[in-house]
C-alpha cells in the first residue's frame, strides 16, 4: 500500500499542476491513480482482510464496528458482498405507507372548492380569512409532518441491518432530487422516498418509468399541469440532462419533442393520472426514434441509448468508489475502463443494478490505495457512520438533523434538482467545525454554547470498542502505543507516527483503563482532517 | 497598515507552506498574526502583487447585507403620508403624518419614515442613507421561499448560484471560464479567496457560488471545537492536529497540495486561524456600544470583523421575521419592534465604522424579499405583496430618495407596480462598488441605478 502511494506520488511530482485529460488537479483521482487497473475484475479472495472489509463497509453502508468488519473478514469478499447487495434477505421493518399522515395536505373537496368560490364572489372576507387560516394551519402541520420523517428516515439509517438499502436510497434521493421546499407536500416526498427505496438495489429502468409517475416529482418539475398547448420542458429536461443521459447527449430539440411526450402526466392527490386531454398524441421525433412518443416510451428509448448505461455507471462509480468526472473525455484511463466495465455490466443485465454493484465491490479495482481514504463522507454518513462505528447514543434526533443542515446535507430539501455536489464541496471552515463538533457532541453529549437541546446526558462507554484488543492483549498493562494503534486504525483506517504522537501525548501519564480517556483519544482521532474521509 | 500588504517577494506557494508548517503554532501571538491576513499567506500564490487583494479596487472594500426576512411592509417603513389612499386601505395600522418622522429634500414630498426608524432618519441627515422607492421584479412571487430565492439568485426563476456567491467566484477562478491554473492546484476556492461570512446558523442562497462556500455561524463560539472545553488536556493536542500537515503533502513534491487529505489539512489550518482570529476579534471590547438585540449583535460582530482587519469582502446579516399577517400594529406593536431594532442596529454599526475610520470602505445593502399588500387584511396585518424600498447606508451611496413611490391606485391584483427591478441595484453595487463585471455576474444585462459613487 505505500509503496503504491509512494510510485503515485512520485509520478505526480514529475508533471505538478498538470491539467486535464491526463489529471486534472481539480479531481483527486486524476493523476493519482497509477495503481488502478482499468476494469473491474475480481480481487483475489486471498487479499481480502480486515483493512477490505472496513472500507467495504464504509463505502456499501455507513462504516461498522471492530467486531462487524471482522465477521467480514472472516467471511471473504463473496460472501460478504452477497450479503450486502442481497438484503432483502435480512428482515427489517418495511416503510409503511400508513407510517405518515396522508391527509394533512390533501386537495381540496368539492364542497370545500364550491365554499371557497362562493366566498370569493360575495366578497366575504370573514370567510376566506377562516379558509386562508385553516390552509396556514395545514402548512404548519405538514412542516411539522417532514420534520418527522427527517427523524425516521435518519433513525432508519442508524439502526437498519440492511446499509447498502438506505445507502442506495439517498444515493437516489440526490440523484432524482426533490425538495420539500419547493413542493411543500410531506405525503409525496414519502411515497417518493418509499418508491425509491423498494427499488434501490432493483432496476434502474424500474426507476425511470417510475419517477415520471412520481406525483412529488412531476409537482417538482412542473409537469402536473403540462399541455399540449403549453408544454412544460422541464421534467423532459431533467431526465436527459440528469437523470439518464448526462449533458451532450441529447439535443434542445429532443428535449421539446421529449416534452410533447410527457404531457397529461399529471397527478391527483396521491396518485398518478394520465389527462388524456392534455396529451399530446402527434409523432415525435426523439433521439431517432419517430413515434407517437408517450412518457413510457419516451423512457424507454432514452434506455436503448448506450449513453444511458455509461452516464449510471459514471454516477454509481463516483458515489461508491471516488470522485470522477461525468464526461467520459475528462476521465484517466483507468476510470474510464472501469466505469466502461461498469456500463457493460448494467447493460447485461438489462439495468438491474445488483450485479453492477456487486461486480464493483469484489474488484480488485476498488480496493486499491488511490480508490481508498480518498472520499469525503457526506454529512449522513458522518454522523450515521460515527453512531454506528463507535457505537455511541443518538442523544437527540433534532440536534443532529440540524447539523447535518449545518453542513450542507438536509434529508428532504436537495439544493437543487442537481442534488448535493459532494466531494469537496462538504467542506470549508465552518462545515469542518460544525463536523468535529458533531462527533464530539456524540461522544460527550457536550454541544456549544447557545446550541438548545442535547437529549439526555447519557454517558458513552467506549470500552466495548476495545474488546478485540483486550482479546489479543497477553496480560499486563495495556500500552497507549497499542490502543492508540487500534483506535487510529478503527477511526482512520491507518495509523501513522505523527498521529499516534497526538493521541499518546494525550494519554501519557492517564488511566488507559478508564473511558473518559479512551474517549479522550477518539475526541482527538475524529477531530483529525483524515477522519473526514473514508 | 503596512501589514496589508500583499508580500511582494513571496515566491511558490511550495515555500511558503514549509514556512508555515512550523510557525502556526504561533499564529495566535500578535507578531504573526499580520502573517495571515492576506489571502497569500493561507498557502495561495497571491494573483499580483499590488498593495490590496483586488487590483482596481481600492482600500479593500467590504459589503454588508441585511436582508429582512419574511417580507418587510415597505408602505409602514417609508409612509406615503401625503397620499389619501394610504388611509383609506389601512384604516387601523397607516401611520398619521404627525407619526411619520418627515423625510425633506428633494423627490421626498409627502413621504417620512416609520417613527422606530430615528435611527435611519440620523444616518439620512448626515447624508450617509439612499433610500429607493419601489423596488422588485416583473411577475413578482409571493410565496416565501420562491421569491427569497429570486432575490438571492437575482434570477427570476429563483435557481442557481447566489449573486453574491458568483461574485466572489468572478474573483477568484474566472467566473464561466473554467478552471485557470492557479498554482496551488485549483481546488475549492474556499481556500483561496476569503469566502463570505453570514451571522446566523446556515449561510443564505445569496452567497453561494460554484466555487464559492460561505461560512456561517451564529456565535464565535460555534466557529470552533467544543472539544477545548470538554477538557484542558485536548486543547494542546488538538492545536497540534490543526496545524498539522497532512502525510501526503509532507512527503511529496508540489503537486500533492492537490490529494484530498491535503485540501483537509490545509481547510483545518485555515479554520484554526480564522477561528481564532475571529475570536480574538470579536472579544474586543468595542469601540461604541450596540444594542443586545440579535441584530445589534450580528453587526457588532460584523464590525468587530472589520475592526480585527479580516479580509472578508462579504457579510450577512438577517433580521425578522417580518411576515406581520396579523396585528402588525402601527406606530407600535411588532412591526414597530422590528423597524426600531434595525434602525438602531445600523446607527450603532455606522457610528462604529466611523470610529474605526472605515466608514468609507464599507457600504451596507438592506432588502427584503417582497412587500406586502396595499390594504390591510382582516387581522390587522397585512399580507405577502410585492415592491418595496431598499436601502443602500454609508458615505459613497447618494444621499436621499430615489425611485418614485409606486401609485398606490394603479395596482396588479392589489398590490404595488414596482418601479426599479433590484437587478438594477445589484448591478450598481456590484460595478460601482465591488468593481466586478456586474453583467456576468448577474448573468445579464441591468441598467444600474445611479446611487453608488464609484
Amino acid at each position: 500500500m505505500a509503496s503504491s502511494r509512494a510510485r503515485a506520488l512520485g509520478r505526480r511530482a514529475a508533471q505538478p499542476f498538470r491539467d486535464a485529460p491526463d489529471g486534472s488537479p481539480d479531481e483527486p483521482g486524476g493523476s493519482r491513480s497509477a495503481d488502478l487497473p482499468g476494469d473491474l475484475d475480481p480481487i483475489d479472495p486471498g487479499a481480502f482482510g480486515y483493512d477490505e472489509a472496513r472500507h467495504l463497509l464504509w463505502r456499501a453502508g455507513f462504516g461498522g464496528t471492530p467486531a462487524q468488519i471482522q465477521v467480514l473478514a472472516g467471511w471473504g469478499v463473496e460472501r460478504s458482498v452477497d450479503h450486502l447487495i442481497n438484503y432483502d434477505r435480512v428482515p427489517f421493518e418495511d416503510a409503511s405507507a400508513d407510517a405518515f399522515d396522508r391527509g394533512i395536505m390533501r386537495p381540496p373537496t368539492e364542497d370545500e372548492r364550491r365554499q371557497y368560490n362562493e366566498a370569493r364572489r360575495r366578497r366575504d372576507e370573514d370567510t376566506l380569512a377562516r379558509l386562508r387560516e385553516r390552509r396556514q394551519q395545514a402548512q404548519r402541520d405538514d412542516r411539522r409532518q417532514i420534520r418527522q420523517m427527517q427523524r425516521w428516515w435518519l433513525t432508519r439509517m442508524i439502526e437498519t441491518p440492511r446499509p447498502l438499502e438506505e445507502k442506495l436510497t439517498l444515493f437516489w434521493h440526490g440523484h432524482f432530487a426533490t425538495s420539500y421546499r419547493t413542493i411543500e407536500d410531506s405525503y409525496h416526498m414519502y411515497q417518493q422516498n418509499r418508491f425509491l427505496r423498494d427499488n434501490a438495489a432493483g432496476n434502474f429502468g424500474d426507476l425511470l418509468f417510475g419517477i415520471i409517475r412520481d406525483p412529488a416529482m412531476l409537482a417538482y418539475l412542473d409537469n402536473q399541469d403540462s399541455n399540449k398547448r403549453r408544454p412544460n420542458e422541464n421534467l423532459a429536461r431533467e431526465i436527459m440532462e440528469l437523470f439518464a443521459l448526462g449533458e451532450g447527449n441529447y439535443s434542445e430539440r429532443d428535449i421539446k419533442e421529449g416534452a410533447r411526450a410527457l404531457t397529461g402526466y399529471s397527478f391527483e392527490d396521491d396518485s398518478f393520472v394520465f389527462r388524456e386531454d392534455n396529451h399530446d398524441t402527434g409523432t415525435k421525433s426523439i433521439l431517432g426514434s419517430r413515434d407517437a412518443h408517450n412518457g413510457d416510451t419516451f423512457v424507454s428509448t432514452i434506455l436503448r441509448q448506450r449513453a444511458c448505461s455509461g452516464f449510471i455507471a459514471a454516477k454509481l462509480y463516483d458515489y461508491f468508489c471516488r470522485s470522477i468526472p461525468m464526461d467520459e473525455a475528462q476521465m484517466d484511463r483507468p476510470t474510464r475502463g472501469a466505469v466502461r466495465d461498469l456500463a457493460e455490466t448494467l447493460l447485461r443485465s438489462r439495468y438491474d443494478l445488483r450485479p453492477a454493484l456487486a461486480r464493483l465491490f469484489a474488484s480488485a479495482h476498488f480496493y486499491r490505495a488511490s480508490a481508498r481514504r480518498e472520499q469525503i463522507k457526506s454529512p449522513a454518513v458522518l454522523t450515521v457512520g460515527a453512531v454506528r462505528s463507535l457505537g455511541t447514543p443518538v442523544r437527540d434526533l433534532g440536534v443532529l438533523l440540524d447539523a447535518m443542515d449545518m453542513m450542507g446535507q438536509g434529508l428532504l430539501f436537495p439544493p437543487s434538482v442537481k442534488g448535493w455536489d459532494g466531494g469537496r464541496s462538504w467542506i470549508n471552515t465552518s462545515t469542518l467545525f460544525v463536523r468535529q463538533n458533531t462527533l464530539a457532541f456524540l461522544l460527550t453529549g457536550r454541544l456549544p454554547a447557545g446550541v438548545s437541546g442535547g437529549g439526555e446526558r447519557l454517558a458513552y462507554d467506549p470500552l466495548p470498542l476495545l474488546e478485540p484488543l483486550r482479546e489479543s492483549d497477553r496480560g499486563g498493562p495495556r500500552s497507549a502505543d497499542v490502543v492508540s494503534d487500534y483506535l487510529l486504525r478503527l477511526t482512520l483506517g491507518e495509523s501513522t507516527p505523527r498521529a499516534r504522537a497526538v493521541l499518546t501525548g494525550f494519554a501519557s501519564g492517564l488511566d488507559l483503563n478508564h473511558p473518559d480517556v479512551i474517549t479522550g483519544m477518539l475526541m482527538l482521532a475524529t477531530a483529525m482532517p483524515e477522519y473526514q474521509l473514508c | 497598515m503596512e501589514w496589508l500588504d500583499n508580500n511582494p517577494g513571496e515566491a511558490n506557494s511550495w515555500t511558503r507552506r514549509e514556512f508555515l508548517g512550523g510557525s502556526l503554532a504561533m499564529a495566535s501571538a500578535a507578531m504573526t498574526v499580520p502573517h495571515f491576513l492576506n489571502a497569500s499567506a493561507l498557502g495561495v500564490q497571491p494573483r499580483n502583487a499590488a498593495l490590496t487583494s483586488q487590483p482596481g479596487v481600492p482600500e479593500d472594500r467590504v459589503l454588508v447585507v441585511i436582508q429582512l426576512s419574511g417580507g418587510n411592509d415597505g408602505l409602514n417603513t417609508v409612509v406615503p403620508f401625503g397620499q389619501d389612499a394610504y388611509y383609506r386601505v389601512r384604516p387601523s395600522i397607516a401611520l398619521r403624518k404627525d407619526q411619520a418622522i418627515e423625510l425633506d429634500r428633494r423627490n421626498a414630498d409627502g413621504l417620512g419614515l416609520h417613527p422606530a426608524l430615528d435611527g435611519i432618519k440620523s444616518l439620512y441627515d448626515e447624508g450617509l442613507a439612499s433610500i429607493v422607492q419601489g423596488v422588485g421584479y416583473p411577475n413578482p412571487n409571493r410565496s416565501h421561499f420562491k421569491s427569497m430565492d429570486i432575490w438571492h439568485t437575482a434570477d427570476t426563476s429563483g435557481t442557481g448560484d447566489g449573486w453574491l456567491g458568483r461574485y466572489v467566484d468572478s474573483q477568484c477562478c474566472g467566473y464561466g471560464k473554467g478552471e485557470s491554473g492557479r498554482a496551488e492546484g485549483g481546488a475549492s476556492a474556499s481556500n483561496d479567496v476569503q469566502p463570505p461570512v453570514a451571522i446566523g446558523r446556515e449561510a443564505p442562497l445569496a452567497l453561494r457560488g460554484r466555487k464559492t462556500k460561505p461560512i456561517a455561524f451564529e456565535t464565535p463560539d460555534l466557529f470552533r471545537w467544543t472539544g477545548e472545553q470538554v477538557h484542558d488536556k485536548l486543547v494542546d493536542p488538538y492545536h497540534q492536529i490543526m496545524s498539522a500537515q497532512s502525510e501526503a503533502s509532507a512527503s511529496a513534491g508540489p503537486g500533492a497540495g492537490d490529494s484530498t487529505a491535503a485540501f483537509l489539512t490545509r481547510t483545518a489550518m485555515n479554520a484554526q486561524v480564522s477561528s481564532d482570529l475571529i475570536r480574538e476579534a470579536i472579544a474586543r471590547r468595542p469601540l461604541v456600544s450596540y444594542p443586545s438585540t440579535a441584530l445589534g449583535q450580528q453587526l457588532a460582530m460584523v464590525g468587530a470583523m472589520i475592526r480585527g482587519g479580516l479580509p472578508t469582502r462579504v457579510y450577512y446579516a438577517s433580521h425578522g421575521s417580518f411576515d406581520t399577517h396579523a396585528r402588525q400594529g402601527g406606530a407600535n406593536g411588532s412591526h414597530a419592534r422590528l423597524l426600531q431594532q434595525f434602525g438602531d442596529a445600523t446607527r450603532a454599526f455606522y457610528n462604529d465604522m466611523k470610529a474605526q475610520g472605515n466608514d468609507s470602505r464599507v457600504m451596507t445593502v438592506c432588502f427584503s424579499e417582497f412587500g406586502r399588500r396595499v390594504g390591510q387584511n382582516a387581522s390587522g396585518g397585512t399580507d405577502h405583496g410585492t415592491a418595496a424600498p431598499m436601502f443602500l447606508l454609508g458615505p459613497m451611496v447618494r444621499p436621499g430618495v430615489f425611485g418614485n413611490h409606486p401609485s398606490l391606485t394603479d395596482l396588479e391584483e392589489g398590490d404595488l407596480k414596482f418601479g426599479t427591478d433590484f437587478r438594477s441595484v445589484y448591478s450598481d453595487v456590484l460595478g460601482n462598488w465591488l468593481k466586478a463585471d456586474a453583467d456576468e455576474v448577474l448573468g445579464g444585462r441591468f441598467r444600474a441605478t445611479n446611487l453608488v459613487r464609484g
